[in-house]
């Protein structure tokens, strides 16, 4: 157990020194160039003089060869310094940890409930025998997972807060500004975890261990929760670990159509003025979040099925 | 003495939801079940046993319905009672211990808590005192360490003991009836009549009725008072066991038991062939890491299989006869020991040399359904060893197809059709066609009738037969079932715990068995009184 936990921790070490690697990768191989666009320079017209130009790229250290960039960035991110904002001058540790809480407890609420959500509709759909019901159910999933993410936000807007003024559009002000955007995001993962967990729920539905615990007289609900739905949570819990990873990068979406502060508008800021440094401390923050999810997910399958051991080579059998 | 019947089916007819409209798949069937009474209900698969164990529980799958007639039991129709007032009797008054202990219990859930479900439904302990209640009735199904066990899960316990769990599950709440659905037949011979043994003891302890279906005559034979026998979902013949069994009046009955009992004749002799044997295996040794301590599964194994001759490996599950199998076939890497295969030690071959010798060498599997592409057809499954090996041209192969299909008794016009389509004794033919694609020197075959009825089990074994003396193939024959070998093996080799204890010619095992295990073995073939009544103590 300890073994496989530190071998899965030098895969996470792997993983986000590549993310690191290929974020700097990509940055660099984008044409433009993060200080010309930082003095609105944007190439020809020249407000800045070209000497002011030279010494900006001096002060950022963007002058040097790439293979020393890279190596001098590293270093200091494997300190935890991922360097400072080209456009605002500020550490990147501190504008990230201002933005984090606010898209933490946005993706985290969004998560919370895709799971009740996606839970309840397919255990309603693998509940009793009326076809037309579970037809009805059942289709929900795919129809609700084919729409943008934004288009649902621009709906429930449409409804809830213009129509029928229940919730607020905009801002990020307590939790009656977290509902509409919370729900825009939860909703495309609902639908893929209720579409896994309805249909591990009709497979589990139809082992002979299930014919067993009828055959002593178990009724219906204690069927489905405690026979049925612990042997099927196994592949919606695995997908709901990859699911985190969309989560976080449909909150960029979401935080933009509901104006809300957060990672989301930091790292658009930052990708459209090319500002390498915050750029790479996000990447790094999810692959990091990414990796630390799953790496708990793996750690909780062997608590839902005791016929999953983990192995010392961080495989799982 | 005739007390009232405890459960009586009356003129019942169930049907299942057809792509073509409804299925009779139960026609018209009366039986009685008295009080304290073990009655057996025999039929080869599809005949419509299983369809009333699951009426009697009702545990009818979706798409099932009783068409007609009535299901009496302690004063209620079980045919028309509705699901919510069936719970009461479920578990309470008619216990049900399922098929295939292998999957019959839930995975992710200790076996006290399953056990102690059966009690908990039905209010019959609360949380508290349930616990200690299922050790108690796990002890009483005979199982070692009950407390032990009872915190573990079912994939940590064997086969034999899953049943007991089961077992134990069915007597929990003391019921009036346990309806047993080939409650043993995925287990050795030697753990099944020790479970078979327990459970029939119980029954008549508690005075419980037991409704026990199976598609073994021996076991009807050895275990019921009464023995019923349906064919194609009507009820052929019902009396009891030692009358049905003796004076069989049903062409039904007839067939079974003629599948049933081992002919008198061994199978002929293999040709007396001079020289060396086709297949030499010395002193074989596979070990596996199981936790920190080796298991040795084939402990210093040899024998010798001659041109045309069957020799059959026999053991109990985990006696290491399968890992032999896979050693033979170079399937899996022996530490120590050699194959020499017609002169050439073939135990190092790699790469090219060892894909030819699978032209010499072939297997057919315990469950061919699972051994085939189901995508592909039964051409295409038939000749794929010839396309591996790049033989003949698409219409030679095709033709060799025809061939090999009429060499097995199957039409033409199966070619087309897919695995799914057929039925299990057909695919096993489509199995064995392909094993013969090649024209191998030897064929080895794991368990190739346990998964068939017996009817079609003595076919297929006869089939084997015929083309040995056709084709002067040899077989490894891996068994558990010492029935079987008496019907195919010139010779026997019996394994246990990873060693061969005992080698001979089948009549000299059969006669004069020197080893205890092998005497053990003998014993538990059901059906040993097949000529004789359930014995009187039972009831």
């Amino acid at each position: 157990m300890r073994l496989y936990v530190l071998h899965r921790m030098g895969q996470a070490a792997v993983v986000l020194w590549a993310a690191y690697t290929v974020s700097f990768l990509i940055l660099v191989l984008l044409p433009g160039d993060a200080i010309a666009a930082l003095t609105g320079a944007g190439g020809a017209a020249a407000s800045v003089s070209p000497e002011r130009l030279a010494e900006l790229r001096r002060e950022y250290g963007v002058d040097k060869p790439v293979l020393v960039q890279y190596g001098t960035h590293l270093a200091d991110a494997v300190r935890g310094d991922f360097g400072a904002s080209f456009a605002t001058g500020r550490p990147v540790g501190s504008l990230i940890a201002e933005a984090l809480p606010q898209t933490l407890t946005l993706t985290l609420t969004a998560l919370a409930l895709a799971l009740v959500l996606g839970a309840g509709v397919a255990l309603a759909a693998t509940y009793g025998s009326r076809p037309w019901l579970r037809q009805l159910l059942l289709s929900l999933p795919p129809l609700v997972g084919s729409v943008p993410a934004f288009w649902v936000g621009l709906m429930l807007i449409q409804f809830l807060s213009f129509r029928f003024r229940i919730f607020p559009a905009f801002g990020d002000d307590g939790w009656r500004g977290l509902v509409l955007p919370a729900l825009t995001l939860a909703v495309p993962t609902a639908a893929i975890v209720a579409q896994v967990l309805a249909r591990s729920l009709t497979t589990a539905l139809a082992e002979p261990y299930v014919r067993t615990a009828r055959a002593k007289g178990a009724g219906p609900v204690r069927v489905h929760l405690r026979h049925a739905l612990r042997n099927a949570s196994l592949p919606a819990l695995t997908v709901a670990g990859l699911l985190v990873g969309g989560l976080l990068a449909n909150s960029v979406l979401v935080e933009t159509v509901f104006s809300r502060n957060g990672l989301g508008r930091v790292i658009v800021a930052a990708v459209t003025a090319q500002d390498v440094p915050v750029v790479q401390g996000v990447v790094v923050l999810s692959a990091a979040v990414f990796v630390v999810v799953n790496l708990i997910v793996d750690l909780l399958s062997p608590l839902v099925d005791p016929r999953i051991v983990l192995t010392g080579t961080g495989g799982r059998t | 003495m005739k007390d009232a019947p405890l459960l009586s089916l009356r003129d019942l007819s169930i049907s299942y939801r057809g792509p073509s409209g409804r299925l009779p798949t139960v026609r018209s069937v009366d039986l009685d079940v008295r009080p304290g009474e073990i009655v057996a209900l025999v039929g080869e698969s599809g005949s419509g046993k299983s369809t009333i164990a699951h009426a009697v529980t009702g545990l009818l799958p979706p798409g099932a319905r009783v068409d007609g007639g009535a299901i009496t039991f302690g004063g209620l129709d079980l045919a028309r009672l509705p699901e919510r007032a069936f719970r009461q009797v479920r578990g309470a008054r008619i216990g049900f211990v399922p098929q295939d202990p292998g999957v019959a219990l839930n995975p992710v859930q200790r076996i006290g808590a399953q056990v102690a479900e059966a009690l908990v439904v039905h209010g019959l302990a609360g949380r508290r005192t349930a616990r200690g209640e299922a050790v108690a009735l796990l002890d009483r199904a005979g199982l070692p360490d009950p407390a032990v066990r009872a915190r573990q899960y079912p994939h940590e316990l064997s086969g034999g003991m899953r049943q007991r769990v089961l077992i134990a599950m069915a007597i929990a709440a003391r019921p009036d009836l346990i309806v047993a659905d080939e409650p043993t037949s995925a287990l050795d011979p030697t753990v099944q009549k020790v479970i078979l043994d327990h459970f029939t003891r119980l029954a008549a302890e508690s005075g419980t009725a037991v409704l026990l279906i199976t598609h073994d005559l021996g076991v009807a034979a050895d275990r019921a008072h009464r023995t019923a026998v349906m064919a194609r979902g009507e009820l052929a013949e019902t009396g009891p066991t030692a009358r049905v069994l003796t004076d069989p009046r049903a062409p039904a009955t007839r067939d079974l038991l003629a599948a049933t009992l081992v002919p008198d004749s061994p199978p002929k002799p293999p040709p007396a062939s001079g020289g060396a044997p086709l297949l030499v295996a010395e002193g074989l040794v596979k070990e596996f890491r199981l936790g920190k301590a080796p298991v040795r599964a084939v402990d210093e194994v040899g024998f010798e299989i001659r041109r045309g001759e069957t020799l059959a490996l026999v053991g109990e599950s985990g006696s290491g006869k399968s890992t032999t199998a896979r050693l033979v076939l170079r399937l899996s890497e022996p530490q120590a020991g050699r194959i020499v295969l017609d002169g050439e030690d073939v135990t190092r071959h790699r790469g090219e040399r060892l894909r030819l010798l699978r032209r010499r060498v072939q297997l057919i599997h315990q469950n061919p359904a699972s051994s085939f592409d189901p995508r592909l057809s039964v051409l295409d499954v038939v000749t794929e060893p010839l396309r591996a090996f790049g033989i003949g041209d698409r219409a030679a192969r095709a033709e060799r197809a025809r061939e090999l299909l009429e060499q097995v008794a199957l039409p033409a016009s199966a070619l087309r059709r897919r695995p799914a389509e057929l039925s299990g004794g057909q695919n096993q033919r489509v199995a064995i066609a392909r094993a013969l694609a090649v024209s191998p020197e030897l064929i080895v075959c794991d368990e190739p009738v346990s998964a068939l009825d017996v009817s079609v089990r003595a076919r297929v074994l006869d089939l084997l037969a015929a083309l040995q003396e056709e084709t002067g193939v040899a077989y490894l024959f891996i068994t558990h079932d010492l029935a079987v070998v008496k019907r195919i093996a010139h010779r026997v080799a019996v394994m246990r715990t990873g060693r061969i204890v005992e080698t001979g010619t089948a009549q000299a095992v059969f006669d004069d068995p020197r080893h205890e295990h092998t005497r053990a073995l003998l014993a538990a073939i059901p059906g040993a009184r097949l000529d004789r009544t359930p014995d009187p103590t039972h009831r």
